[in-house]
């Protein structure tokens, strides 16, 4: 294992639910029809004309406590280098025991038969290429990097920011973070 | 991708037992003692184009990645700067056009009646042959004005250089009096200039934004947007005018849920304020404008209590927001708005919205408006026909609408009815954009269509539009084209290039090569002097002093930044006859309207009514896109938003199926309704650009309720002609099974 965490960080103040991130991640990871590995929510609150608001693109959280990992019978959902949860789909059976211990609903049974999901573009990040989502977004509203790395953009503005992490009564400790 | 599916897999684990055993290679598959493969999806290009898009008309720089022929993916090209490296959704979804199993494939030529939708295949040359001898009919019965060119889209300057060559000044878009002329306008009246597209605001230094009903985010030009929360990001504050919570007001300090149609009396408030407080900037107001004493007395009683029972919104908000603005005056935007044909009164409300902004001193400064630069090309040196000398047919007989800068699509569409206008249209080419939906009244339309003597269609689609012409000619995507330079008047000047990413597919051909072929057949071969489209584009890019090669490779070539504000030394010049800019307008006084914007109550809607709203989705323009099954898959059908406590009075629910029924009688296709809280109870709100009934659209037909239909009505602008759209007027009712 090396030392390198990685972690996504998400600005919901800055995202405008336009899911130009969904369509990036499909296009990139040849996602079948029918499925995504990244989606958005819009969570408003209160009653006309007091209301809140909130944007958030949602994926798979790469839990560093990742229950996925932990219900996988055959080891094929890991936790690999950076600390990314990753599916071997050759050892990937589609039992589907990941996708009950997941809390954030993250994952799908793939045509091909085995379970996926959010990869963080491993592909691309190993070339030291942003995450497809990443990269296109329009606002600018995500980063990632390692958080380790007290230099990077992530560890910066976890730093600096308020933030908060998806269903943390869970326990999960995930790498998604997102800016109120 | 591994080449081991699961099948062969779970084979394979069965029989690992006997694999131990043998101490074959086998055990580095074991069970979770092996080096896990990293997956690599494999999408990027064996090549990759770079070109400009045109899923939306900000045409954003794209690199077009193809591996074996096809595009796989489309990403935003870093060097570009109108994408920086970014897309939105529809950027992204390219490859859903490309791709379309609807696509138009053959020429076709009309079998049936005229919106019959029966069509014949024929060939090239048969298509064109048959346009080309009805353009000369026309040209010889009535004169070559009697033809007209509806044109949105960058493929389209082909056709308009055929219709100048031919001799026709009836050339027009949607995109002015359906959408964004009473902006230039009323700028134009007040600074000299217009706002153009790309917009010259300089958002990404604002410290406040005011919006008007502009739903930037879900309206979605890349640009803009990546300005927009480029400025959130630093901190600054957002003052949304909407009767909608829509995403921007969702991140706005204050937002306004304004009473529909009221913004002119809200920003008249402002003004008061702002004059009386006296937060302007004296120095920019004493030395570049002219009137500021006509308008303090126009204000006097537009005081923000006056305002609140129009626009419902408190005295005390109205006063905070004005000081607000003007507190980060000059870096205070109040941002011009797109789409702004609403209520008939739009010139005038573009024009309060300038006002304000010169108050606040923003024209030309940081953080307000730019002065953009464009890189000056050469043309392409040819022939060229003199521009015919006579007017358009756009404004109906004995009307006029003194200030129009642009030709009125509606209008030429009206002047098709025989005996509306100066003179007859008789004959339409329809380039890229489907009028059943762009153009208010669609029966209006259909009825000026049955009059014509001859229309044809150039279109990628088979959109509404398509079903009534006599000719339809496919054309190909902009994955498979090459069109005109695109050289913007832009903060940062540049030169783009759109080229063809792969081979046209099916019997699609061009916009270039179907406007040459038919100047062939006019005799007007002169006028098109050149090979193919790249002969033209290269020898306008070497005559400009670039290398084409270049551009070609980076698919852009930036300028020289230029100064673009009054603080990096800029003296501004207004092109207004005072030279000045205009708080009060003598030539509007002489013309005979308001010189200073004065405010006029909308019409209420009838009890049990809601005044009908429409707006857009960040995947989608307009109905052009709602086909694209790639883009669909995140979103594929409009609703109703309706107020929740308004819902629950009609005993409706969330996402049931409701037809609305304008004051005209006109009922909608069902749609979902969504009962929400945001948005107010007096009005409904649905994403343009669905409930196509076009046949051969067999993705987005029947999908959603179209707003175009119940918009039988609307108001026009006496300035310039616009048509104001927010005045109908729709009542819901349940779906019964």
């Amino acid at each position: 294992m090396s030392d390198v965490r990685y972690a996504m960080v998400i600005d919901t103040r800055l995202c405008v639910s336009c899911k130009a991130c969904v369509l990036a991640c499909q296009a990139e990871n040849d996602v079948p029809e029918g499925f995504c590995r990244d989606w958005l929510v819009e969570e408003v609150s209160g009653t006309f004309p007091d209301l809140s608001a909130e944007n958030r693109s949602e994926r798979c959280n790469h839990c560093s406590n990742a229950p996925c990992v932990s219900a996988c019978p055959t080891g094929a959902s890991h936790i690999a280098d950076g600390g990314v949860v990753l599916v071997n789909h050759d050892k990937c059976t589609g039992c589907k025991a990941c996708i009950g211990a997941c809390p954030y609903d993250a994952r799908y049974v793939h045509p091909d038969g085995y379970v996926d999901k959010c990869t963080f573009c491993m592909h691309r990040v190993k070339d030291g290429r942003q995450p497809a989502c990443v990269e296109v977004c329009p606002t600018a509203c995500m980063y990632f990097g390692d958080l380790n790395d007290p230099k990077s953009d992530v560890a910066r503005m976890l730093r600096t920011r308020k933030h908060k992490v998806l269903r943390p009564e869970t326990g999960t400790d995930p790498n998604v973070f997102y800016l109120v | 991708m591994s080449a081991m599916k699961r099948r062969d897999f779970i084979k394979i684990g069965g029989a690992s037992a006997a694999a131990i055993t043998l101490g074959s290679a086998l055990p580095t598959k074991f069970w979770g003692l092996d080096a896990n493969p990293l997956h690599n999806p494999g999408t990027d290009g064996d090549t990759v184009v770079p070109t400009f898009c045109e899923l939306c008309f900000w045409k954003c720089g794209v690199l077009a990645h193809v591996k074996d022929g096809r595009v796989t993916k489309i990403v935003g090209n870093p060097a570009h700067p109108l994408s920086r490296g970014r897309l939105c959704p529809r950027g992204t979804g390219g490859t859903g056009l490309l791709y379309d199993p609807d696509r138009l494939q053959k020429p076709l030529i009309r079998k049936g009646k005229r919106g019959e939708q029966k069509f014949v295949e024929a060939t090239w040359d048969e298509a064109l042959d048959v346009v080309a001898e009805n353009m000369a009919k026309i040209r010889d019965k009535y004169g070559a004005e009697a033809m007209a060119l509806y044109s949105h889209g960058y493929g389209g300057s082909w056709f308009k250089h055929l219709m100048k060559s031919y001799g026709s000044p009836n050339v027009a878009a949607p995109s002015y009096a359906q959408c964004r002329g009473p902006r230039e306008v009323g700028f134009r009246l007040t600074f000299g200039d217009g706002v153009g597209s790309p917009e010259s605001t300089d958002m990404e230094n604002s410290r406040v934004i005011t919006l008007i009903g502009s739903h930037l985010g879900e309206n979605m030009h890349n640009t803009q947007v990546q300005d927009f929360t480029r400025a959130i990001d630093r901190g600054a504050d957002l003052i949304v005018v909407d009767p909608r919570h829509s995403i921007a007001a969702g991140k706005a300090r204050y937002w306004l849920p304004i009473k529909p149609g009221t913004d002119l009396a809200l920003l008249l408030a402002w003004m008061h304020v702002i004059v009386k407080e006296r937060l302007y900037d004296r120095d920019y107001i004493e030395q570049y404008s002219t009137g500021l004493d006509k308008l303090e007395a126009h204000l006097a009683d537009k005081t923000p209590e006056w305002a609140y029972t129009h626009t419902t919104i408190r005295p005390r908000v109205i006063r905070e927001t004005a000081r607000l603005m003007a507190g980060a005056a000059p870096a205070s935007l109040v941002h011009p708005g797109r789409h702004v044909t609403w209520y008939g009164d739009d010139t005038q409300r573009s024009r309060a919205i300038a006002i304000l902004n010169a108050l606040l001193g923003s024209w030309g400064r940081k953080g307000g408006f730019c002065f953009p630069s464009k890189t000056k090309l050469a043309s392409f040196p040819h022939e060229s026909h003199p521009y015919p000398d006579v007017l358009p047919a756009d404004m109906p007989r004995e009307t006029m609408y003194p200030f129009a800068d642009g030709a009125l699509a509606s209008g030429i569409c009206d002047a098709s009815i025989p005996g509306t206008a100066g003179y007859d249209i008789k004959g339409w080419i329809v380039y890229g954009t489907n009028l059943i939906q762009a153009l208010p009244n669609p029966e209006n339309t259909i009825k000026a269509i049955q009059e014509l003597d001859f229309m044809v269609a150039v279109d990628v689609l088979p959109a509404e539009i398509t079903g009534w012409a006599d000719v339809v000619l496919p054309e190909s995507t902009y994955l498979e084209r090459m069109d005109e330079l695109h050289a913007p008047a832009y903060r940062t000047p540049f030169v783009a290039l759109r080229q063809p990413v792969v081979e046209p597919m099916f019997d699609s051909k061009p916009g270039w090569w179907m406007a040459k072929e038919l100047g062939k057949r006019l005799e007007l071969e002169d006028c098109f002097p050149w090979k193919d489209s790249e002969e033209y584009i290269r020898e306008r890019v070497q005559q400009s002093g670039l290398d084409y090669e270049t551009l070609a490779r980076e698919g852009v070539i930036l300028g020289k930044e230029e100064p673009a504000f009054i603080e990096d030394g800029i003296v501004p010049s207004f092109d207004t006859p005072s030279g000045k800019i205009e708080l009060y307008s003598e030539q509007l006084a002489e013309a005979g309207f308001d010189p200073v914007p004065s405010y006029t109550p909308p019409e209420e809607p009838p009890p049990g009514s809601f005044r009908l709203l429409f707006g857009r989705a960040p995947t989608h323009t307009f109905g052009r896109t709602t086909n694209n099954r790639f883009l669909s898959s995140v979103y594929d059908e409009n609703e109703i938003w309706v107020n929740a406590r308004m819902a629950e009075e009609m005993g409706l629910t969330d996402r049931e199926k409701v037809v609305l029924i304008n004051q005209d009688g006109v009922r909608s296709e069902p749609i979902s309704l969504k009962a929400t809280q945001r948005i107010r109870p007096d009005c409904v709100y649905m994403v343009h650009g669905y409930g196509h009934d076009a046949k051969g659209l067999t993705f987005a037909r029947g999908r959603g309720a179209s707003d175009s239909r119940l918009v039988t009505r609307f108001k026009t602008d006496p300035l310039m002609g616009g048509t104001g759209m927010n005045v109908n007027f729709v009542s819901i009712e349940r779906v019964t099974a």
